[in-house]
């Protein structure tokens, strides 16, 4: 991985931070391995920071790696999928009143020191919701199928053209939230494969969006949960969302927009 | 050939089936899960009512001489299966993991109980 962390790498860095309640959501699937080196660099970044694994249903030692940890464990009794695991987190976070979540994955490709960035605009108050995203400067650093990259490509120029706003990576888990995203989150969450319909939701919901530069690391272990063909089939179930999304009246539920 | 009414009447039904597909998403009655199957469905059912030549000719390719529109029909019936079949999974899959929610009910309220005397 290319050493592209800038010299804030701890939350000590972040104005304001340490007064907030502040949490972060870690969605699992069988990644013990993992998951204990993604809570000791959560705690190094920030030693106030609480954290949740949500435990999609693992069949390894996931939950009880979490909670030696010293983690909340939220261990759902079978696999939900992504979409579903992570929204226990944001029902987790509206519920305990949290006022900023970051999201992080719990198979260690997403690197906490660099939550800094991810975090900056939301704590300014520029953005309810931060993206980390591979592809938002020329950094690289990230290696992934070209079937992948196209993907991720084609869905984040289809996504730009809906929102009206440059987004290079919908496909991105690494976010922190604001308690407005906390809120919309908790309610109303997409399924399989939830960035992409997440981010043209939170636009459609007039929340603001940023994206922010980040690396991201190659998986340690386990295994992703997105193969080739799954892929295409996300594709199109996806885009089949968005688009039907585009129809629906009233996504403002104003009775709970606050 | 196929009789222009049944091509008409065949494409109508089957664009009827994707628009209250999609409506059906629309208004969250539908996962886009089990929606794809259904809109295949409809799309396969309306090209092949339209495009009539390609109804005529996958005819004489499986055989079917006297009445094209049978394709129709086997392709329909084929389709139904499909998402039967598909729904047959699913339900499995619905009862498995219902058995599991019951069985961690009755652990969690056993705890519970046992935590309420405990307190006593």
């Amino acid at each position: 991985m290319p050493d592209t962390v800038v010299a804030a790498s701890s939350a000590a860095g972040l104005p304001g931070f340490a007064e907030l309640r502040r949490v972060a959501i870690v969605p699992a699937y069988n990644e013990e391995l993992a998951v204990p080196r993604v809570i000791d660099e959560l705690r190094a970044f920030d030693p106030g920071l609480d954290i949740v694994v949500v435990d999609d249903g693992s069949v390894d030692g996931t939950a009880v790696a979490a909670a030696a940890k010293g983690a909340r464990v939220l261990r759902l009794p079978f696999n939900l999928g992504i979409g579903a695991a992570v929204q226990t987190g944001f029902r987790f976070a509206f519920e305990n009143d949290y006022d900023v979540a970051v999201r992080v994955d719990g198979d260690g490709q997403h690197d906490p020191s660099q939550l800094v960035r991810v975090l900056e605009p939301v704590l300014r108050g520029e953005a309810d919701i931060a993206i980390g995203s591979r592809f938002a400067s020329d950094e690289g650093g990230y290696r992934s199928s070209r079937a992948r990259r196209v993907g991720i490509r084609l869905l984040a120029w289809v996504v730009s053209r809906i929102v009206g706003q440059r987004v290079t990576d919908t496909t991105s888990g690494f976010q922190a939230v604001n308690r407005e995203g906390i809120a919309l989150f908790a309610r109303d969450y997409p399924h399989d494969y939830p960035e992409v319909e997440a981010t043209v939701m939170v636009f459609r919901h007039r929340l603001r969006l940023c994206e922010v530069p980040v690396s991201m690391r190659e998986r340690d272990s386990g295994r992703s949960s997105i193969t080739a063909l799954r892929s295409v089939y996300y594709m199109v179930k996806v885009l089949l969302a968005i688009f039907v999304g585009l129809f629906r009246r009233n996504v403002i539920p104003q009775e709970e927009a606050k | 050939m196929t009789p222009l009414a049944v091509s008409i009447a065949g494409a109508i039904a089957s664009f009827t089936l994707v628009l209250v597909v999609l409506e059906l998403i629309r208004s969250h009655r539908l996962r886009e899960r089990y929606a794809l199957l259904w809109l295949a469905t409809g799309i396969t059912l309306t090209a092949l009512s339209a495009w009539r030549n390609g109804l005529n000719t996958i005819a004489r390719w499986v055989g079917v001489r006297s009445y094209p529109p049978a394709v129709l029909f086997a392709v329909g019936i084929l389709f139904i299966l499909a998402v039967l079949l598909h729904y047959s999974t699913v339900i499995s899959r619905l009862s498995d993991q219902n058995i599991v929610l019951a069985q961690r009910l009755a652990l969690l309220e056993e705890e519970v109980r046992v935590g309420a005397s405990d307190a006593r």
